[in-house]
């Protein structure tokens, strides 16, 4: 019915997966989106081999940058420090739409810029 | 006979698709669309008249001044001035108002006194009054709102009026609630007092008659291009006893009569305050934008956005879900501009989902965030309305609201 909003965007935005935070976490950072007043939060927590075990986020906002870090909350799971560092904008444009225009892009991708918040 | 099909004729952007959707225009609180005299006014200057002004002896030079001068005594008499020289060229509003704040305003006022602005304005005639009250040491008051009501709390105007207030800023139609303020009783307690009165007009002067000597407010700012203007036009009125006290703030060419090693002479009003070469085409651009809505007549104009909200806003109220902002008791006598909150979508997500539909809404926080703040939330959806619009603009709005709630699942 809508190109940008599939069902898998209304599904995540409406039933965020990993919501909530974590305690003791390894990485946490977060990103505002001034402008709209979106924000994102992210906690990252890993296992011995250094790969993700925990996953958690929250925050507010639009349905893109709700969904979107909802998505990527379900791609950082089990990932190395390496793979995580790698995680970019593309990652999640691929799944969220590759057509987005600038600003609703900056929506799209405020989760990716939590996370490079968190891993620096 | 005023016919929005006729008038929509006039403007080529109007016959636009947007995403395989003819364009529905529904954002003009932040800039409106231009007419083809407008175009065709700015493209024959270029083509047939181009020459700097005020400069030459030559016959291409005279023809740019003269074509530069009548658009502001079209201008002037458009909001009735008493003479052109009240007229002061800037690149819009927001420069305007920050013109009386570097001039008259950082001229006038003292340490330790104050200015009184509203919480309904817009960034515009805020900001300015925070940068200078911090750089002289002045206090800014807001007079409060109701923002159930949408309307500014009069009842405390007094208390905030004191003789230590020497100006008060005000907007004369929000951009956010379409609200227009009783600035006419403002202005008349603020004189009371022995304060300047500055207006903020963008929303005003595009929609309906105004007559400057009848507000009797000392300074008046307005765009060009929220009045089917080109963008890089605004305008100042200010009464020509109070620019004759005032020294400028841009010094260069055709500001000034004679320039020696030791001093310079300033030009008469208006040109001291237009220094360097103006922005002629937006000028003309601008007169021709005056010209057309001569033609249309500002009373229908008016009379054509009251349409709307007699039309849409019961129905966009009735809508489960949806929250207007601000809607003043006597809801008639309102502009034509309606902010918004759908429970359960945010304003972009919104703004998106119109865009696939070929419809233009603003989503965001208009400039006015200290007004938003009052209604709890960080963002708003807003739709406003001129007299190229017609009703059936107004229910494609409504379908896309339902289309938005069933994406949505709401």
């Amino acid at each position: 019915m809508s190109d940008l909003y599939r069902e898998i965007i209304i599904d995540h935005y409406k039933k965020p997966r990993n919501f909530g935070k974590l305690k003791n976490p390894d990485f946490h950072g977060g990103e505002d989106n001034l402008v709209c007043g979106d924000r994102v939060e992210i906690f990252l927590k890993l296992n011995k081999q250094k790969k993700v075990e925990g996953v958690k986020w929250q925050g507010e906002g639009c349905a893109l940058s709700q969904a979107s870090a909802s998505l990527l909350s379900e791609m950082l799971m089990g990932k190395s420090l390496a793979e995580l560092k790698k995680t970019g904008n593309k990652h999640i444009l691929k799944i969220v739409g590759e057509n987005l225009n600038p600003s609703r892009q900056k929506c799209a991708t405020l989760s990716i810029e939590a996370l490079k918040k968190a891993l620096s | 006979m005023f016919s929005p099909e006729n008038i929509r004729r006039d403007f080529p952007i109007l016959s636009r698709q947007i995403n395989g959707k003819p364009l529905v225009y529904l954002d003009n609180a932040a800039t409106s669309q231009k007419p083809r005299i407008v175009l065709k006014a700015m493209d024959d200057f270029q083509r047939q008249h181009n020459a700097n002004v005020h400069r030459g002896i030559y016959t291409l030079s005279e023809e740019a001044t003269e074509l530069y001068e009548t658009a502001r005594q079209k201008v002037a008499k458009f909001i009735n001035a008493k003479t052109s020289e009240e007229i002061i060229f800037t690149r819009n509003a927001t420069e305007s108002i920050n013109l009386v704040a570097l001039t008259w305003a950082r001229q006038n006022l003292e340490k330790g006194e104050e200015i009184l602005t509203t919480e309904m304005e817009h960034h515009s005639n805020i900001v300015p009054w925070q940068i200078l009250a911090k750089e002289k040491g002045l206090k800014l008051n807001f007079l409060p709102t109701i923002p159930e009501k949408g309307i500014l709390d009069l009842s405390k105007l007094a208390n905030l009026l004191s003789s230590k207030t020497k100006l008060v800023c005000i907007g004369h139609i929000s951009n956010l609630l379409g609200t227009i303020n009783p600035i006419e009783k403002i202005i008349e307690q603020a004189h009371k007092i022995g304060a300047k009165v500055l207006v903020d007009g963008c929303q005003a002067v595009p929609h309906l008659p105004v007559d400057v000597q009848k507000i009797n407010a000392d300074f008046y700012a307005y765009s060009g291009h929220k009045m089917l203007g080109p963008t890089g036009i605004g305008v100042l009125w200010a009464r020509k006893d109070l620019l004759e006290t005032i020294e400028p703030i841009i010094g260069g060419g055709d500001m000034i009569k004679s320039v020696t090693k030791q001093k310079s002479i300033w030009n008469d009003l208006p040109w001291r305050f237009e220094a360097g070469t103006p922005n002629i085409v937006g000028v003309i651009g601008l007169g021709a934008a005056i010209d057309y809505l001569n033609q249309v007549g500002m009373r229908n104009v008016w009379e054509h956005e009251k349409k709307f909200v007699e039309y849409l806003l019961p129905k966009l109220k009735a809508i489960k879900g949806i929250k207007v902002f601000g809607i003043p008791e006597v809801s008639k006598n309102r502009g034509a501009i309606f902010s918004f909150w759908l429970e359960g979508m945010h304003p972009h997500d919104l703004a998106s989902l119109f865009d696939e539909e070929g419809l233009c809404i603003r989503a965001g926080h208009m400039c006015a965030q200290v007004m938003l703040e009052a209604y709890g939330k960080p963002a708003a959806a807003r739709v406003s309305f001129y007299l190229y619009n017609t009703l059936e603009e107004a229910d494609k709005f409504l379908a896309a609201i339902e289309r938005a709630k069933k994406v949505f699942n709401l």
